[in-house]
């Protein structure tokens, strides 16, 4: 006990002194949840609209006004010729062209069926698939309103199914409450995961190694006392960073702490694993950076952190079933949003308690003292 | 067999295809300071870790007094320092930081064997809150050695401490082993430099992995069969190739400011040979006999390896 507690002594003094360790540790969540959270938003705000309109009557400009009226849409251009819109969204000035064909009013005016065309860059899948939503539904309004304008005619009231929506757990649908918890979840396994497998190999680049596996020590002391600094380092991660989204973002706190930082726990257990797995089979911190990153990056987009994982095709979310990262950020968002209790998180739970025992035994029994 | 610390049965070990250890077999008294010399890659450090349990033999057994180090290697973790060629200290901790950590793994404090390290201890002391990192090399050598002694080895196991370290610090350095052995310990040491096999008790001749000779030093620069003529004049080459066409001469090699050479039965006089690179050009001759030393054994040996190959 006491060589373990000296060892861990050892990790803090080398991890404190440091000198790029302390603003890594602080500035890391600082950057992490200011920047990405107010950056990386899927919200659609100001698409660059251009307009061309060969129509020139009141019923175009007052399909016009509506796009402009809209905090969707800004006015990026307007011209009389098709190919100068063409040539706005090649030089990605405009994200949609809007193009009212001639003899539009006059058509409606006479009862036929007319259209009017929005070319948008779809690059963005998702952004291209929002502005068409919006267009659909400006439409439909607009629809609505000559029908309407028509019922004086007919003497007929039209009916419309209408909708009224409530939305839960997130009732202003607010995109930082969605994505600070998923942000928390990032911190974590990024501190967790290189901090631990950096950190053995580093022993084994400068030879250190050797003297230790010379030592009587035996191995669940060494991996102790390794394992145990990024714990307590990684859940300090955590609770910093919930008291900057408390603080920054106001984000919701609805369910049991404790709870939360038991699954934290336990979840920094499966990452400590893997970090120790990486670092058994890497010789240099370089390896073991590259073998870390691949995973990470492959566990966190699938994770259903930036896309829903809903929206996978089958195959994807059946391979989730075993990502832990995934189980995580349900786990984090649901007692952070939805305050959730243990009930409803115990399948997760129970899933990454058994992953931490399997990656930490296989990652120990493939730690050899002898090469 | 109780006054054998160290026992080697036949040892090899293999790397895929190099056999970096041929059938090695000797044996280390118990207080001995004994010398592994050979150039690099002879298979020295090989040895050591098999020795320090860091590595499984193919074929043989080794036991440390008395501990076979596959079956009871936690036994030998407990009396055996290891210092290996690149020994390592944590760069960003103290030296009395590193001292303290090293202690710890091996379950001792430094106070309790602080006896052993004094002497030693002593030079580095002004410098104990300095980073390792910071330390000069000799310095880093004596912190190393701190390390490897804290826990008291009956055993110490050193894998060419004296590389890259400084002429005065490779003295000071023979010293502490010394004073070392005077405390009974038994030490291991390898090195590629043949000035340090002579104070050693035994010295062992590697190279390929296979054991050349074991002996004491003197016996083995003894054992050299002919007698060496240690040649020099004011330009060097040109001496040695006229050296090569000298009637009865064996082996010719430059040998610090010396070329050495080995005769046949032939032109064994010293005026004969003087005349000779006279006759040649040479200026400021000078021709005497030796006694060879671990070196000149050492190129006799490899060369008589060859011829058997």
């Amino acid at each position: 006990m006491r060589t373990i507690l000296f060892l861990i002594q050892k990790e803090f003094l080398q991890i404190f002194r440091n000198k790029g360790m302390i603003p890594i540790i602080f500035a890391v969540p600082i950057v992490q949840l200011v920047i990405i959270v107010h950056a990386a938003t899927f919200e659609l705000k100001n698409v660059n609209l251009y307009v061309v309109d060969n129509d020139r009557t009141t019923t175009s400009r007052s399909i016009i006004h509506q796009f402009e009226g809209s905090h969707f849409f800004s006015l990026s251009g307007f011209s009389f010729n098709y190919s100068d819109g063409e040539e706005s969204l090649r030089r990605n000035s405009s994200d949609a062209v809007l193009c009212i064909p001639r003899g539009f009013e006059k058509k409606l005016v006479e009862g036929q069926s007319t259209g009017f065309q929005m070319v948008v860059n779809a690059i963005n899948g998702s952004a291209g698939g929002l502005i068409n939503g919006y267009t659909v539904s400006m439409v439909n309004e607009f629809n609505r309103g000559l029908s309407s304008g028509r019922a004086n005619f007919t003497l007929t009231k039209p009916k419309f199914i209408d909708l009224t929506y409530s939305f839960w757990y997130n009732p202003e649908l607010n995109y930082t409450t969605f994505m600070v918890p998923g942000i928390l979840v990032i911190l974590v396994t990024v501190i967790s995961l290189l901090l631990s497998g950096m950190n053995i190999v580093k022993e084994k680049e400068i030879g250190t190694i050797e003297q230790i596996n010379v030592s009587p020590i035996r191995k669940y002391q060494f991996i102790t006392g390794k394992l145990v600094p990024t714990l307590i380092i990684a859940l300090f991660e955590l609770s910093f960073g919930l008291v900057i989204g408390k603080i920054f973002f106001n984000i919701p706190l609805e369910g049991n702490l404790l709870l939360l930082f038991l699954s934290a726990f336990i979840y920094i257990l499966v990452i400590l694993g893997m970090g120790l797995m990486v670092s058994t089979f890497a010789n240099t911190q370089q390896q073991a950076m590259f073998v870390s990153f691949f995973f990470m990056i492959v566990f966190l987009l699938m994770s259903g952190l930036f896309t829903s994982v809903e929206n996978m095709p089958q195959w994807a979310q059946t391979l989730n079933q075993i990502n832990p990262v995934a189980h995580f950020i349900r786990i984090i968002r649901m007692i952070l949003l939805k305050g959730s209790g243990f009930q409803d998180i115990q399948n997760n739970l129970a899933y990454l308690l058994g992953l931490a025992f399997l990656s930490l035994s296989l990652a120990i029994r493939r730690y050899r003292k002898t090469v | 067999m109780q006054d054998q610390a160290v026992i080697i049965r036949q040892v090899s070990k293999s790397y895929g295809n190099t056999r970096a250890l041929r059938d090695i077999s000797f044996q280390v008294g118990k207080g001995e300071l004994f010398g592994l010399i050979g150039p690099d890659g002879a298979g020295k450090t090989s040895l050591f870790r098999i020795l320090t349990t860091l590595l499984l033999p193919d074929q043989g057994s080794v036991t440390i007094e008395g501990y076979d180090v596959v079956k009871q290697y936690r036994k030998i973790r407990n009396l055996a320092g290891y210092m290996p060629g690149r020994f390592s200290l944590y760069q960003d901790l103290s030296v009395e930081e590193n001292l303290k950590f090293f202690a710890t793994i091996f379950g001792t404090t430094i106070k309790e064997n602080y006896h052993l390290i004094r002497d030693i201890y002593v030079q580095i002391e002004p410098f104990k809150d300095r980073l390792a990192g910071k330390l000069s090399g000799g310095m880093k050598q004596k912190l190393a050695l701190c390390c490897c002694l804290v826990h008291k080895p009956a055993i110490l196991v050193l894998d060419e401490p004296t590389t890259g370290v400084d002429a005065i610090s490779r003295k000071e350095f023979w010293e502490m082993l010394g004073r070392l052995k005077a405390e009974g310990i038994t030490i291991l040491v390898s090195t590629p430099y043949m000035d340090e096999a002579s104070l050693c008790d035994r010295i062992a001749l590697i190279e390929k992995g296979s054991i050349m000779a074991i002996d004491r030093p003197e016996n083995i620069s003894g054992s050299f069969s002919k007698p060496i003529w240690a040649v020099r004049s004011r330009e060097m080459y040109p001496l040695l190739i006229d050296l090569r066409q000298y009637p009865g001469v064996e082996k010719v090699y430059l040998f610090g400011q010396y070329i050495h050479l080995t005769l046949g039965n032939e032109g064994q006089e010293p005026g004969r040979m003087k005349k000779f690179l006279e006759d040649k050009g040479h200026e400021e001759v000078e021709i005497k006999v030796i006694t060879p030393g671990i070196e000149d054994s050492f190129i006799e040996l490899m060369s008589q390896q060859k011829r058997h190959e």
